[in-house]
């Protein structure tokens, strides 16, 4: 199990087992959108804000 | 050594729907590469690069990208799921309906203006309630329902005003007094593969906004309704969203290029990814066949 640190609010944030990079997570503790960067090494960034023109 | 099958996944978040079909990717051996549309470039005079996919699946959550990107790959000759003509046309809402209604499939009636005076206009016309919808935009976002004059009017002012100049073309729907669902059919090429009732109290009833799902049988006048809507938008891979209208029967409310379906998936006990995979292997096989 890796953990990261939440870069909005520093918790502990451990990531799932299978999670791959480009997933979005969220912060248990401030509920902000993290973006999974790397896997090996864990690593996280906030995650970029919705655009106008997302979705399906 | 001759060269394998390859497909290109292009994509901007790893959502489950695209865990799924990486994990289907690698089931079946398929020897692909992950595109993430943040990383890549286009140069015009190197398409080669791109040519080495015999296919590439188009996911990208931002309609911009996912767009420019079609229309770069087809220009290069490289087949695409979906192809540019069919995101360019499922996209825009307008165009969308423009093509349902020069093919004659049924749609919410809804008119276009662009300027606020003209969209008053039109809505008057309709009489209250309608729905004000953005062009472009998905998840439910930026829908407005406008109960009377004044509402009209203070939306339409601040759309023009506040709002990128996509938001001066004014689309208006008819309010359909539905009974609390719409419907959700993914179709594969012909095929309508699966179907789900989207359940919600409020009158958005997108999965993104809360809506929950139920597997909706496909009946013969879903699948009529649906494979009409697949053609007029040039078919594929395609998220069709049909709307029970009290007076029509089964309208086409939208149609979704790049559809999710972590929703649809669980609920149908189909393995929605595994066929979207088949599909574009399909597609890259003809490439590669040539």
């Amino acid at each position: 199990m890796s953990t990261v640190v939440c870069p909005e609010c520093e918790a502990q944030v451990e990531l799932a087992a299978g999670t791959e990079a480009g997933e979005i997570i969220v912060c248990p503790d401030c509920g902000v959108d993290l973006e999974v960067t790397g896997v090996e090494p864990a690593a996280v960034q906030l995650a970029p804000m919705e655009q106008e023109d997302w979705g399906e | 050594m001759q060269r394998r099958l390859k497909i290109g996944v292009l994509y901007s978040r790893v959502r489950v729907e695209e865990k799924w079909i990486f994990g289907a990717m690698e089931k079946r051996g398929i020897d692909y590469d992950r595109l993430d549309d943040r990383a890549i470039h286009f140069d015009l005079e190197k398409p080669e690069a791109w040519r080495q996919y015999d296919a590439v699946l188009e996911r990208s959550i931002s309609y911009n990208s996912g767009l420019y990107a079609l229309r770069l790959l087809n220009a290069f000759g490289v087949p695409t799921v979906n192809t540019a003509a069919v995101a360019e046309v499922c996209g825009d809402k307008l165009m969308t309906s423009a093509a349902l209604a020069r093919e004659g499939v049924p749609q919410p009636r809804n008119a276009t203006a662009f300027s606020p005076e003209a969209a008053l206009e039109a809505i008057e016309a309709f009489g209250y309630p309608v729905v004000l919808k953005p062009v472009v935009g998905s998840w439910g976002r930026l829908l407005a329902k406008i109960n009377d004059r004044d509402a009209a009017e203070a939306v339409l002012e601040h759309k023009s005003t506040l709002g990128s100049v996509q938001h001066s073309v004014f689309y208006i729907q008819e309010f359909i007094e539905k009974p609390g669902r719409d419907l959700r059919i993914i179709m594969i090429g012909d095929k309508a593969l699966t179907g789900m009732y989207r359940n919600s109290e409020h009158w958005i009833t997108n999965t993104a906004r809360g809506g929950s799902g139920e597997l909706c049988p496909i009946t013969p006048e879903i699948e009529d309704i649906c494979l009409r809507a697949s053609k007029a938008v040039g078919g594929g891979l395609l998220g069709v969203d049909l709307v029970e209208h009290p007076e029509k029967g089964l309208v086409v409310n939208e149609i979704n290029h790049t559809m999710e379906f972590h929703t649809m998936q669980p609920v149908s006990g189909i393995d929605i990814a595994g066929e979207i995979v088949e599909y574009a292997v399909g597609i890259a096989r003809m490439n590669y066949e040539g």
